[in-house]
């Protein structure tokens, strides 16, 4: 059927909700307002502010709370308004969900599911539009996915739901109008997926780049350019074998990542390849990143910061030498 | 020094809870300076009567959050002097394998939530385990200690809010030693009525002597009631005092010696013991059994964890993560 990437989080958490009793929304304004993004529009009539429990706004608190749930035997799925107001629970997250297990040597698990919305495009300026995946992607003890697609959308929270650890879903903001045709949605959280096969390139990306990305390997093929377009799907653990495989078809790579390119994600894969098949490639990578400025609001400047199909398919030719 | 005790069989208890964390930081304060314990090591010793006054008020249902200065917590909450001593010799038979250390002190199956050492990061961590125990409807008491250092964090704020605005059942536990690390309270509160900021959020407050174990008792008590009858939060403010440095490495330049000297004059062990004396409920004899009791627990624990194993280093990566976890599918539920 087909359906917006909004709908499908959406019937992703009613599913979740109705099937599961420890499971419940905790965040700002999810409950009689309807979610920031009007995921959880409706939710506060059907299932009570109990299960659908506007936090004040203390991203620490609240985000700490749902990792206490978490060990207290709830399934909190925890919505933060976007990365850049997740930094005040970076705390929380980084050092206490993901270490939790570790530093008790085993004793505890904390399956907790932290949803928060990325990226630009929306001109909200420097405070709401950065792409921070990559300091969440940095530490052991996180599971983190981003899903691109509508039917990862619908598949990657009940997968986050059963995991037993922390989870957290990075959700684009321009993805969530974007509507596809979703089949069999059911996935896991382990493998990125090819999305467009090809022979030339592999263009390897996640998230909200991933229209581009195809986009671009539109524009390519008519150039007689075969690109192959990678979506990691999960940021960590990242599946290198899948980024290797494609790699060793292609024998070239252009890497699209939303974040700055010093120390962002883009430089972890390419540097994955360097050790472990470098001499697959024949051509130099290239990345495709956000210019290194914070996200400025006039349309033009934001436009020009972020990754671009124009920008992507520049960066094709680059390496294959067309 | 000779205030009646109510109940002589509850003194020479919490005096014997006292005694055993007092022999054990003692030992562990000795074994520190043989580098068999390394890393960072917080005494609690003159703050004995703050667990050993809180924690009998609890029961096993309950949960526990404490801090880095939590060895007295752990002891007193029932994980095994054992365990504890090889955790800080950082063997694979401690209390968390010896990842941990003196600071991340855990025991799940006593619902003793570590252990944490980021000021102010067990707050958020005890509202949530509240709010599952309400939603769950189990009739528990989360108890989470902090210093007054924790009340200039936002942590304690949010999670007080947090608290009484769900009527969360919760005990925040504020074991004020006048010093965030080396600043006097004076020096990081412009409220150093700490019960005032907590009042401030609408719950019950209650403020005792931290270095009078009965006083504690007492207290905590009454506030462990009020949670479990009311179902919302209390605070709790004990006043007490450390009479070791912050931590090992502290050279302690920033108290006046005068000052803890003074403090000493009231530590709770001995002012205790001679209350229990003129109540008749302790001699010489029975006074230098306890003591015998608690140094033969330590040395058992200490030869425990001499005798232990290392985690192997193929382990390393073991409990990153849940085993098994990420191969879930979405379908499947």
């Amino acid at each position: 059927m087909r359906m917006s990437y909004r709908e499908a989080v959406r019937a992703a958490l009613h599913e979740a909700l109705v099937a599961d009793p420890r499971v419940f929304l905790m965040g700002e304004d999810v409950g009689r307002y309807g979610g920031s993004y009007a995921v959880s529009k409706g939710f506060y009539d059907e299932f009570g502010p109990e299960r659908i429990r506007d936090a004040p706004l203390s991203e620490l608190g609240f985000v700490g709370a749902g990792v206490g749930a978490a060990l207290g035997g709830l399934r909190p799925v925890v919505e933060v308004m976007t990365v850049n107001f997740s930094l005040l629970a970076l705390d929380q997250i980084v050092n206490m969900a993901a270490v939790y297990r570790h530093m008790s040597g085993g004793q505890f698990s904390v399956p907790v599911v932290i949803r928060m919305a990325t990226g630009a495009g929306r001109q909200l300026g420097a405070q709401h539009s950065h792409s921070l995946e990559n300091w969440y992607a940095h530490v052991p003890g996180l599971r983190v996915v981003a899903p691109a697609t509508v039917a990862d959308a619908r598949g990657m929270l009940p997968a986050a739901l059963a995991e037993p650890d922390p989870v957290v879903i990075f959700e684009h903001v321009g993805l969530y109008n974007v509507e596809e045709e979703v089949g069999d949605w059911a996935c896991d959280l382990t493998h990125a997926a090819v999305r467009r096969p090809g022979s030339d390139v592999s263009i390897v990306t996640y998230g909200g780049s991933l229209p581009k990305a195809l986009a671009a390997a539109a524009t390519l093929a008519s150039g007689g350019i075969d690109a192959e377009v990678l979506d990691l799907r999960v940021l960590r653990p990242l599946d290198r074998e899948a980024i290797a495989a494609s790699v060793r078809r292609t024998h070239r790579v252009v890497v699209v990542d939303e974040g700055w390119k010093t120390g962002s994600l883009a430089g972890e894969v390419v540097a994955g390849l360097a050790e472990e098949c470098l001499y697959d490639l024949d051509a130099a990578p290239r990345r495709v990143c956000s210019a290194e400025v914070p996200i400025p609001y006039a349309k033009h400047l934001e436009d020009a910061a972020l990754p671009s199909v124009d920008g992507i398919v520049a960066a094709v030719r680059e390496v294959c030498g067309a | 020094m000779t205030d009646p005790v109510p109940d002589a069989a509850l003194g020479v208890r919490l005096l014997t809870d006292m005694l055993r964390v007092r022999r054990m930081e003692e030992k562990c304060a000795e074994l520190y300076g043989a580098t068999k314990i390394r890393g960072f090591l917080h005494l609690y010793i003159g703050e004995e009567a703050c667990a050993a006054g809180v924690l009998p008020t609890l029961t096993e249902a309950d949960n526990v959050v404490a801090t880095y200065r939590e060895h007295g917590h752990a002891l007193l909450r029932g994980i095994p002097l054992r365990a504890i001593m090889a955790e800080m010799f950082g063997k694979a038979s401690g209390c968390a394998r010896g990842r941990g250390g003196s600071m991340h002190l855990f025991d799940a199956s006593r619902r003793f939530y570590g252990g944490t050492a980021i000021v102010g990061s067990g707050l958020p961590l005890a509202v949530g385990l509240a709010l599952a125990d309400r939603t769950l409807r189990r009739p528990a008491v989360t108890a989470c200690f902090f210093g007054d250092g924790a009340m200039a964090e936002g942590a304690f704020h949010e999670s007080a809010n947090l608290a009484a605005l769900w009527q969360l059942p919760v005990l925040f536990v504020c074991e004020n030693n006048l010093y965030a690390m080396g600043t006097a309270l004076a020096r990081h509160q412009s409220q150093t009525e700490l019960t005032a900021k907590a009042a401030s959020y609408n719950m019950p407050v209650w403020s005792a002597d931290g270095m009078d174990v009965l006083a504690v008792h007492a207290a905590a008590s009454e506030a462990v009631a009020s949670v479990r009858d009311e179902g919302g939060p209390a605070f709790l403010e004990l006043r007490t005092y450390r009479f070791r440095a912050h931590s090992m490495f502290d050279p302690d330049l920033y108290r006046e010696p005068a000052e803890v000297e003074t403090w000493k004059q009231r530590d709770p062990i001995p002012g205790l013991a001679a209350r229990l004396r003129a109540a008749g409920a302790l001699d010489d004899a029975r006074l230098a059994a306890l003591d015998a009791a608690a140094d033969a627990e330590v040395a058992d624990a200490v030869a425990f964890a001499e005798a232990s194993d290392w985690e192997p280093v193929a382990d390393l990566l073991t409990d990153v993560v849940t085993p098994a976890s990420g191969a879930g599918t979405g379908g499947a539920r």
